[in-house]
């Protein structure tokens, strides 16, 4: 997986680093219709990552959703990767996407900076985004603008900090460090 | 024509003991624990009830499913810092006299968790009475904890577990002071994030 890529929609469409020789149906519908939504294409293990603008991924989301060849119609997963305070953009919000009748997969990525890690909620397109939003807001630390119920939803209410970014301390911060 | 017969015959009417000791027997001999089952700790715990082990040969078998009706609380796994306050509470709604025994390494000590999420030992939350080794402990351990508490509990006197006066008890006082009026005097604040101190703890620190 490249790093290189920015996130922008002036970049150019590539294929890496395995090249396919027919793009993926959810590709090759991305790209026929919004060739600007799409940043990079990675083909990695058999499994296919669209990286996406950050202000199309609702429209991205709502896109893959409602296609009647593509019917992502569950939303398998949502998480957050920080790659390290030291990278840029430090963060990557992951969309595994699910098809229950087409049977098919594909990962949706948004790459967000530290100083700006929001990122626009898609608890509109699957309702199930809501807690899996919670949940990365929570140990990540990402802003999920528009969410209807941003607050935490594993660590006590009280606690500071975002527990699974690699900057965090491992006992936490004080005073509950001491205890 | 049973037991108590011959033990009528044998023995006169009336006999002469010590509350303490009368009272005792009564308390030990029918510890009930709190259905309270943290991790994996909680399956050790289970086992010990069961047919093999049979805790209920010490009298202590009866796992209540409300504290307001347990003597014993059982804490069997590690605390997370979001079950402490539960936990607190849980030990605040049993009625005196009670009684704590941390079970194993993670409630003891916070065990290998040594990070942001478990609390480093549940004594920071409630006294413990009797701790428990192991990773988890086995069943006999349990019942041998228990017994080391019945044997406390043998050894207590009523003296010691007078209630505390009714206007001290419901007196608003910041989490982990002495009462003011107490004969030993200075009221020290302590460091306890989770919740007021309860009557038994005072107690035990005066």
């Amino acid at each position: 997986m490249s790093n290189e890529a920015q996130p922008g929609a002036d970049m150019p469409v590539e294929i890496v680093p395995e090249q396919v020789a027919t793009p993926s149906p959810p590709v090759a519908a991305l790209q026929c219709e919004h060739p600007d939504w799409i940043v990079q294409v990675i083909h990695a293990f058999g499994e296919t990552t669209i990286v996406v603008p950050r202000e199309h991924i609702v429209a991205a989301c709502t896109f893959m959703k409602n296609s009647p060849e593509l019917e992502f119609n569950f939303l398998a997963d949502l998480s957050a990767v920080d790659r390290g305070p030291e990278e840029e953009p430090r963060f990557e919000v992951n969309y595994h996407l699910f098809s229950t009748t087409k049977l098919h997969r594909v990962r949706l990525k948004v790459l967000l900076h530290d100083d700006d890690a929001h990122v626009t909620t898609v608890t509109g397109v699957w309702r199930t985004a809501n807690w899996h939003e919670r949940e990365t807001y929570d140990l990540m630390g990402i802003i999920f603008d528009g969410h209807p119920d941003l607050r935490r939803i594993l660590m006590p209410e009280d606690s500071e900090g975002h527990p699974l970014r690699k900057d965090f301390p491992l006992r936490g911060y004080e005073p509950y460090s001491l205890t | 024509m049973g037991l108590e017969n011959i033990i009528a015959e044998a023995l006169p009417e009336v006999l002469t003991t010590r509350l303490d000791s009368l009272i005792n027997w009564a308390r030990k001999s029918s510890l009930w624990p709190a259905t309270f089952g943290l991790a994996c700790c909680a399956i050790e715990m289970m086992n010990a009830t069961s047919s093999r082990n049979d805790l209920a040969r010490f009298g202590a078998e009866v796992f209540r499913a409300s504290p307001r009706q347990a003597d014993v609380m059982i804490v069997s796994g590690r605390v997370s810092r979001k079950m402490a306050p539960v936990l607190r509470r849980i030990y605040d709604q049993m009625p005196e006299p009670k009684w704590v025994i941390s079970m194993g390494a993670c409630a003891t000590s916070g065990g290998v968790f040594d990070n942001y999420a478990i609390v480093q030992g549940v004594d920071k939350i409630v006294p413990v009475d009797v701790y428990i080794p192991g990773c988890p402990p086995r069943p006999e351990m349990l019942i041998h904890a228990v017994m080391m508490l019945q044997d406390k509990v043998g050894n207590e006197s009523v003296r010691d577990r007078k209630d505390i006066p009714a206007e001290e008890a419901f007196e608003a006082v910041p989490p982990g002071t002495l009462p003011s009026g107490s004969p030993k005097g200075q009221a020290e604040p302590m460091e306890r994030p989770y919740a007021h101190a309860s009557k038994h703890e005072r107690r035990r620190s005066s």
